[in-house]
């Protein structure tokens, strides 16, 4: 299969995979609860009636505003081309984990950008926290990969799936461990979830992303709520497929995708249920308790790869 | 006039970077001059990393001096300084000789601290600028002192003041008198360099001079300072010691760390620039110090890559950090006022300035697809390749640096998001702000052609970073590190890891467009309505209620108050007839510098109360003085 095949594919499993994922999780909390719940399906009625309504922008705002929406879900689509979500050997087969995380910091950027530009006080607490949020959990994601990375000699993705994969006892080791723990922890800051920021509120002083997000509507929400869908797709794809390596194909070829594809499904509903399941058990953390355990995670992590220095 | 003099250092610089380039590519020569100055004579002598930062000098100083056309307008004062510093500065670098060098060194300090105090003299607060002078002054003149020390030793101990003789002469040389004229020299160095904790100059000093200059010597000056360190430690001083290089990892993480916090917090955005400089040098610092590291394990392949990877993010900060000096240059011409309390809404009244701006931060923040991602990313596959070595205890200090890098990089994006979100977006904060005017056309064609050298730096990393290496590999000699595969991909340490940017950017483009072309087939088109911002059905819109550049910092402030141990001062004024009734409220959160409370007040008290004790000999009355003319006398007779 050539390249641009392959881009497309992954770009349509990346895209159309995260409103599914963000649905699934909301029915699985929502029958944790003992609710019903709306269907799995919801968030792409979401989109598209928000497609089809007005976007109001504010006077206020530059062409940052409404740049931004485009920009976000680009930098999200080329991290859906770099990240090994069918097969360890992606579009952008070169990519290592500092391109993943400078794609979604780009989009971080820009977003924390258009949360300034509408001059309310909200978009700009909003933008502060979620720059603050993102400046800790960057530097972990990336130490965290980063001992994995050591271990399978390469920092190379997939070349890191398909390693591991292949000696499943490089996994087995505190170094891989305190990474897994590391990256857990703020895969669930990255994606605004519990206990970092709540996805469900709409109360002003507790939210980070929807208070950045607050002046968008229309077509532009839609596509900043579509890119951080695929934001939380690709997170736990890469917890699935980087820790949780096996049913990764090597191979780029039909059927052997193809089966990646359903062992993907199945980490991510795994995952999804985890997810559901912690989301439900626990609160939210006081905003100013949250850097405490950002930092612990980074602690976590920068152990993880002394770790890998120390225990060879 | 002055026009005139910008004009020619332009051209200065232009047939200085060529000359480097060729330089660059092997053309080197020599130049000895006897009789034109005392003590061995006046000596350059061109080479490959010369050749380097004589480019890198003069094509800095091409878009600088073209900007300071306009910016400085009809003030002529302070332009021959200019042109002396730029000239100083292309000296350096070419300087054979320990007089030659001391000459040009001292030139390049001295034209520049006029330019500060010109600078400070046009400034608004004239006090806090005499002392930004004196403290660069001081500090100047201590890391100068610092420098002639290590080098009349190594002139003392080989025998010349050659610098190509103490190469010859110092692997002869006792481990200890090597270790002891590295750390002069590297403590000289460093301190023009702006590693932490010999950084203290640099935040009063780059403000306080003309946004050219600023740009000049933010992008280039501190530069010499990590040239000065690799030709002492690679060239002059080799082999390496081991722990050269682990002190380097150490300085240049805490440096990265450190500089980046104290930039997120300022609000004047010149010295938060001046803060991000200090965090670049650390990067850079952290490179030259893992190069070391592995040069003296006897890892040249790993020291080359390192070197290549410290040498390239020279060059990137060079463009992405004059670009910023001159863009903030473009807002305080059109403002009049560096602080950001004070500015916002400036992307409509400036947009070219703020796109330039943009770019900037974008490259400085380490985003793909411009140049400061690119050497990041590069400096991290020369670090974790450590694990190759084989001392934990070495490992270790890689470990702190890596931990340390990816910190800074994650707080240089809050950090830049605050400067031109705080700068540029919103509503004007102030009158001036609401008044401000687009830069002139040269000030905006030298911004232009810097951002696009950005993003030219990062696209052409292909062909950049092997010409690096081939300058790196004269320091120390080894096979090519990085390789080039399909799609102008670079290969790192073969399999180790790889990168395309080309790849990168048109992704990118094509992952931006999508969405466009999308919804152009799918006709979703409503046009949006321009309506007041709706924050939650408020009713009244004013500067007053936007995010100011202390709350957006606020959360850094708690997390981190360990560091910044602030002091609260909140001062509330009630109304004498009820309490509820507040007149005013003055609330302040100034951070307190560690370093400054911690070293340079203890050791200035003790200057100070040695310089009492030491005045007491100075009585003022004649006789006495005499007295000691003759006592000085009577002992030199009896010693000789």
């Amino acid at each position: 299969m050539d390249a641009l095949t392959l881009s497309v594919l992954q770009a349509l499993v990346v895209g159309l995979g995260a409103p599914l994922l963000v649905g699934t999780l909301r029915t699985l909390k929502a029958r944790l609860v003992g609710r019903r719940g709306p269907s799995p399906w919801q968030p792409f009625l979401d989109l598209r009636k928000l497609l089809g309504k007005t976007p109001v922008v504010s006077e206020t705002t530059s062409w940052i505003f409404r740049a931004t929406p485009y920009v976000l879900v680009g930098a999200m689509l080329v991290a859906a081309l770099a990240a090994p979500v069918l097969t360890s050997r992606p579009p952008l087969a070169f990519a290592g984990i500092i391109l993943l995380m400078s794609l979604f910091l780009l989009g971080t950027f820009f977003l924390a950008l258009a949360g300034l530009d509408a001059g309310s006080a909200f978009g700009g607490m909003g933008s502060s926290r979620e720059v603050a949020v993102a400046a800790l959990a960057e530097p972990t994601v990336i130490l965290a990969v980063f001992a994995l990375a050591l271990r399978a000699n390469t920092t190379n993705l997939g070349g890191i799936v398909e390693r591991v994969s292949a000696e499943p006892l490089l996994a087995v080791n505190p170094a891989h461990l305190l990474a897994f723990a590391a990256f857990f922890i703020v895969m669930l800051a990255e994606t605004g979830r519990l206990p970092v920021d709540n996805p469900a509120t709409h109360l002003e002083l507790t939210m980070i992303h929807e208070a950045m997000v607050l002046e968008y509507s229309g077509r532009h929400l839609a596509l900043v709520e579509w890119a951080s869908a695929m934001k939380l797709l690709l997170f736990l794809t890469l917890l699935a497929n980087l820790f949780f390596p096996w049913g990764v194909p090597a191979d780029v070829e039909p059927p052997a995708m193809l089966l990646g594809l359903l062992a993907l499904a199945g980490k991510l509903v795994l995952l999804a249920v985890a997810l559901a399941a912690l989301e439900t058990a626990i609160a939210k953390l006081r905003l100013f308790r949250v850097p405490e355990l950002l930092s612990g995670s980074f602690a976590l992590a920068v152990l993880s790869v002394s770790a890998v220095f120390l225990l060879r | 006039m002055a026009a005139l003099v910008y004009t020619l250092t332009a051209l200065l610089g232009a047939a200085a970077a060529a000359t480097g380039v060729a330089g660059m590519l092997g053309a080197s020569w020599a130049v000895d001059v006897d009789w034109l100055v005392p003590l061995g004579g006046l000596a350059l002598e061109m080479d490959a990393l010369a050749g380097l930062f004589v480019a890198l000098v003069g094509a800095t100083a091409v878009p600088a001096s073209l900007y300071a056309i306009g910016y400085t307008g009809r003030e002529r004062r302070g332009c021959l300084a200019y042109l002396v510093f730029v000239a100083a500065m292309l000296a350096v670098p070419l300087a054979a000789n320990v007089m030659t060098f001391a000459l040009a060194w001292e030139l390049m300090s001295l034209a520049s601290y006029v330019l500060v105090l010109d600078g400070a003299r046009a400034g608004r607060e004239p006090a806090a600028s005499a002392h930004a002078g004196w403290v660069y002054a001081v500090m100047t003149h201590a890391g100068l002192a610092c420098l002639l020390a290590g080098m009349l030793l190594l002139t003392a101990w080989t025998g010349s003041a050659r610098f190509a003789d103490w190469t010859a002469a110092a692997p002869a040389l006792g481990a200890g008198a090597r270790s002891l004229a590295w750390a002069l020299l590297a403590l000289g160095f460093g301190a023009k360099a702006g590693g932490v904790p010999l950084h203290v100059w640099l935040p009063l000093a780059h403000p306080a001079a003309p946004s050219h200059v600023s740009a000049l010597m933010s992008g280039v000056m501190i530069k010499l300072g990590v040239y000065g360190l690799l030709r002492a430690s690679f060239v002059w001083l080799a082999p390496a010691l081991p722990w050269w290089g682990a002190t380097l990892l150490l300085v240049g993480a805490i440096s990265a760390v450190a500089g980046v916090l104290y930039a997120i917090v300022d609000r004047d955005l010149k010295r938060l620039l001046a803060f991000s400089s200090i965090e670049n040098v650390g990067i850079v610092l952290v490179g030259t110090g893992a190069a070391l590291t592995f040069a003296a394990t006897s890892m040249a392949g790993l020291a080359l890559l390192a070197l290549a990877a410290a040498l390239y993010h020279v060059v990137n900060h060079a463009a992405f950090k004059s670009l910023l000096f001159m863009a903030a240059g473009g807002v305080l011409h059109g403002t009049g006022t560096r602080d950001m309390e004070a500015l916002g809404g400036l992307i409509k009244r400036q947009p070219w300035t703020a796109a330039c701006f943009l770019v900037g931060a974008v490259a400085i923040a380490g985003l793909p697809p411009l140049n400061g991602f690119v050497s990041e990313w590069l400096m991290f596959q020369a670090l974790l390749q450590n694990v190759l070595l084989p001392q934990p205890s070495l490992n270790l200090v890689f470990a702190l640096a890596i931990a340390g890098l990816a910190l800074a990089a994650g707080l240089a994006v809050a950090c830049f998001v605050k400067a031109f979100g705080i700068t540029f977006l919103a509503l004007p904060r102030s009158d001036a702000a609401a008044a401000a005017h687009e830069a002139p056309v040269t000030m905006r064609v030298a911004m232009v052609a810097t951002a696009v050298a950005c993003a030219a730096l990062a696209l052409g990393a292909s062909s950049i970073v092997p010409a690096l290496a081939v300058v790196a590999a004269t320091l120390v000699p080894a096979p090519p590190p990085v390789t080039l595969g399909a799609w102008l991909t670079l290969e790192v340490s073969g399999e180790f890891a790889s990168l395309s940017m080309p790849a990168v950017a048109l992704a990118l483009a094509g992952g931006i467009l999508l969405p466009v072309l999308l919804l152009a087939v799918a006709r979703v088109r409503p046009r949006p309505r321009r309506y007041e911002t709706w924050a939650c059905g408020r009713v009244l819109q004013t500067a007053r209620m936007e995010y100011t550049a202390t709350a957006f910092a606020d959360p850094f402030t708690r997390v981190f108050d360990f560091f910044y141990r602030p002091v609260k001062r909140l001062d509330i004024d009630r109304h004498p007839e009820s309490r509820f009734f507040v007149r005013r409220i003055r609330y302040e959160n100034p951070t307190r510098f560690i370093v400054d409370e911690w070293l340079y007040r203890p050791v200035g008290r003790l200057l100070r109360a040695a310089a009492r004790r030491v005045a007491v000999v100075q009585s003022g009355s004649p006789n006495l003085y005499l007295a000691y003319v003759l006592a000085a006398l009577l002992l030199l007779l009896l010693v000789a």
